[in-house]
């Protein structure tokens, strides 16, 4: 039983984790362009920001 | 796309403040396409940061205003093939703050959800075995601490909607699924705090976590349409050569043009105001406006329209001043009337939500009532009364429509068709009789050679080569035709241009000319207008006719939709002889030539009347509010702007059969949005019984909610999967 008092933490600590990196995605914006991001993957050319 | 300009604009605050410019690029189709849009756009002195948006056919363009413009950046994308066009700021915001909006809920309910079905199922598993009771209370106070924000962060959607049709006296789908989730949540606290087994956590998580999920599909279908139907607009105008007071020319967006504007319109561009010739004369395809093919003649004070197509030499033209006296006014007029008309479709959601909502508050209430009328504590009541609220609660009805729409809309978009109206699938799905527009629906809206069979090899390859080097509508079409002919056509090399005669070359057999009868010649020869001489050296000139030709597959989707039942029509604003020669080479018996917009609509509300429900296929500006008076309606993408803002639907390529496609999986969408009602009114009918009668526990609410979502949504997609192979 004393199992549970760090299983169910862990378990919500670890879905917590996930639930804030969704959002911190979203709100950086990783969503907006869904179609585009699979193509910007396979860009072999630096991204934007490294551009002179 | 939102925070991007922003940071950008705070770390560069201090040297100047840089614009923000948002372009519509519809051409944009795939990686490669996105980063030589964004490095062209990046070339461009001045510009800051340049980022497309595939999914939105959009580019965020920052700048430095004093050495850019926004003209700048669409003259580059326009040297590499792109046409881009400003949004005006006002429209461009895509509604995707609602998205996300709902995103942000559907993520931290399905966390929630997750988490306490975790817990939930210890607890079931546990029951009546060997779960200490006190483990069991920790579980369903864990429960409790997770579900309490998550109702009230998740849940705000639709507690305010529904709040908002309590104040207007309305009933909706939201005020069941509000009262459920608040009152399960409620009874569980309750439940817990007298260590109960009756606790409805995970029921109402799931519930709102389902609920929402179908929310944002509705609201992703809904962005999509608007932000295409942006695009379009702002496409359509582009940018206009202004000619200032001293001769100066200046390239400016077209919705900056003011009255009063001299414009300079070349051979082969699209006018992008009203206005009156003021210098020039020549020949412009009205064919957007009229439906008439022939091109007209043009000269000074003669009004021309925006949409029309200058053909042969450059026009100056005064931008006109009324705002309400314009064609465009009026059309604008016509169509919102039409429309008001369709506004009062309710949708199938909706119809139902209307029959649901009340017939759920009532079997609740009935149930409360009829457990206390039995001697039953209130207690007891309230519960089997709530555990009836969740049973009905439309979770697979909010799924239904939205899951099945969305595969719909994916499944047309592969095969090159948009759906812009949200309810354009349900009302595509009923009509029983299409019409069509003539130019540019029936017919390619763009010259074909004709009669080519007794033109040789030689004069054909001949002429083409000198056409390569011109703009000119005939010009592209002698090539299209002698490329289809002869394979690829190699442009001849030191061709002059006189615009509105005719292209002309020095060759080894003398010159070669190739432009109108005078130009070539050819008086003498008989001539009747839509054709081009090619002449070589004294030769007897060549002629090339030229014909609005009609879409390859017109005849065989006529055929289709009348085997399946349609009625079929033709109306035509051009003249009589055309409007029945295409009717008879496409099979429609019933045809009516020479129609102004308003007698479109009348012909439509007649049918209307006649409790016929019309599918309208146009593209002219004289066909949009027609478009918009019928039941449904159907697009070309080269159709009028104001036409493709009308139609529920616009479809991209030659081919006509887009339309039965349309139609076909509008009602395959019905189809399976009245399956999906039927999904969820057999487990109504299984459980709502149970529930009446106390037998439902939280294990059987929680398997038969998810379970109907799970398998609603599975339905629907089988939609977007069918034919893909």
């Amino acid at each position: 039983m004393t199992a549970l008092a760090w299983l169910i933490p862990a378990a919500l600590v670890l879905a917590g984790l996930g639930l804030a990196a969704f959002l911190w995605a979203l709100r950086a914006g990783q969503f907006d362009d869904l179609e585009g991001a699979a193509y910007r993957a396979l860009e072999d050319e630096p991204p934007d920001d490294e551009i002179t | 796309m939102t925070a991007h300009p922003t940071e950008l604009a705070k770390q560069q605050a201090p040297a100047a403040a840089p614009s923000t410019l948002v372009l519509a690029v519809d051409e944009m189709h795939c990686g490669a396409c996105l980063r030589s849009v964004e490095r062209a756009a990046l070339r461009v002195p001045g510009v800051e940061s340049a980022r497309a948006s595939l999914a939105a056919k959009r580019l965020a363009v920052t700048y430095d205003p004093k050495q850019a413009g926004e003209v700048d950046v669409i003259t580059a994308l326009d040297r590499i093939g792109f046409s881009a066009a400003p949004i005006e700021a006002v429209k461009q915001d895509r509604g995707d703050a609602r998205q996300k909006y709902l995103l942000r809920r559907v993520a931290v309910a399905g966390f929630a959800a997750m988490n306490i079905m975790l817990l939930s199922i210890s607890v079931w598993s546990g029951e009546g075995g060997d779960m200490d009771p006190a483990v069991a209370s920790l579980f369903h106070w864990l429960s409790a601490l997770i579900a309490l924000p998550t109702v009230v962060y998740a849940g705000q959607p639709f507690f305010a909607s529904g709040f908002a049709a309590l104040k207007g006296r309305r009933l909706n789908m939201d005020v069941p699924i509000s009262l459920a989730i608040i009152l399960a949540t409620g009874m569980s606290l309750y439940q817990t705090m007298l260590d109960n087994q009756q606790v409805y956590f995970d029921a109402a998580v799931t519930l709102l976590f389902f609920l929402l999920v179908g929310r944002y599909l509705d609201e992703t279908l809904r962005v999509r349409a608007r932000g295409e139907a942006q695009n379009l607009l702002s496409l359509q105008s582009g940018i206009a050569t202004v000619l200032d007071g001293d001769g100066t020319q200046r390239k400016i967006a077209a919705h900056a043009l003011r009255p009063g504007d001299r414009l300079l319109v070349g051979a082969g561009e699209r006018v992008a105001a009203d206005g009156v010739v003021c210098e020039g004369r020549g020949q412009v395809d009205q064919s957007l406006i009229t439906g008439e093919t022939t091109p007209a003649e043009v000269k000074q004070g003669d009004p021309l329209y925006a949409g029309t197509l200058n053909l042969t030499q450059s026009l100056q033209i005064e931008v006109t001043a009324a705002d309400d006296a314009t064609l465009l006014a009026e059309i604008g007029r016509l169509m919102m009337a039409a429309e008001q008309g369709k506004a009062r479709y309710r949708r199938l959601a909706d119809r139902a939500a209307q029959i649901y909502a009340p017939a759920v508050h009532g079997l609740g209430l009935a149930t409360f009532l009829g457990w206390l009328a039995f001697g039953a504590p209130w207690q007891t009541a309230l519960t089997y009364a709530i555990s009836v609220l969740i049973i009905t609660c439309p979770c697979a009805l909010a799924l239904a429509v939205p899951a099945v729409q969305i595969a719909a809309a994916s499944r047309l978009f592969k095969r090159g068709i948009m759906v812009k109206a949200p309810d354009g699938l349900e009302r595509i799905a009923e009509i029983d009789m299409v019409v069509f527009d003539k130019t540019g629906t029936l017919t390619l809206g763009k010259p074909q050679l004709v009669d080519d069979t007794d033109i040789s090899d030689t004069d054909m390859g001949a002429a083409a080569a000198l056409a390569a080097a011109s703009h000119h509508p005939y010009a592209r079409a002698l090539v299209t035709a002698a490329e289809g002919r002869l394979g690829a056509v190699q442009p001849a090399s030191g061709v002059e241009e006189t615009p509105g005669e005719g292209l002309k070359r020095m060759s080894a057999q003398g010159e070669e000319r190739l432009g109108s009868a005078a130009w070539c010649g050819a008086e003498a020869e008989s001539s009747d207008g839509a054709e081009v001489w090619y002449r070589r050296g004294t030769e007897r000139p060549v002629r090339f006719r030229f014909a609005d030709a009609i879409r390859p597959d017109a005849a065989e989707t006529v055929a289709a939709l009348k085997s399946r039942g349609y009625g079929i029509a033709l109306l035509s604003g051009d003249r009589k002889g055309e409007a029945e020669r295409m009717a008879h080479a496409a099979g429609i018996d019933d045809w009516h030539a020479g129609l102004k917009p308003a007698d479109k609509i009348a012909w439509l509300e007649t049918r209307a009347r006649e409790g016929r429900k019309v599918l309208m296929a146009g593209d002219g500006l004289n066909d949009a509010p027609a478009l918009a008076a019928a039941h449904a309606s159907i697009s070309p993408a080269t159709a009028a702007d104001i036409s493709q803002r009308a139609a529920d639907f616009v479809f991209q390529g030659a081919k006509l059969s887009s339309i039965v496609e349309a139609i076909k999986t509008g009602r395959r969408a019905r189809a399976m949005a009245l399956q999906n009602f039927g999904v969820a009114a057999v487990y109504n009918a299984i459980c709502v019984p149970l529930a009446m009668f106390g037998f439902v526990t939280p294990l059987i609410a929680a398997i038969v909610m998810s379970s109907s979502s799970i398998l609603v949504t599975l339905n629907a997609s089988r939609l977007a999967g069918e034919g893909r192979s």
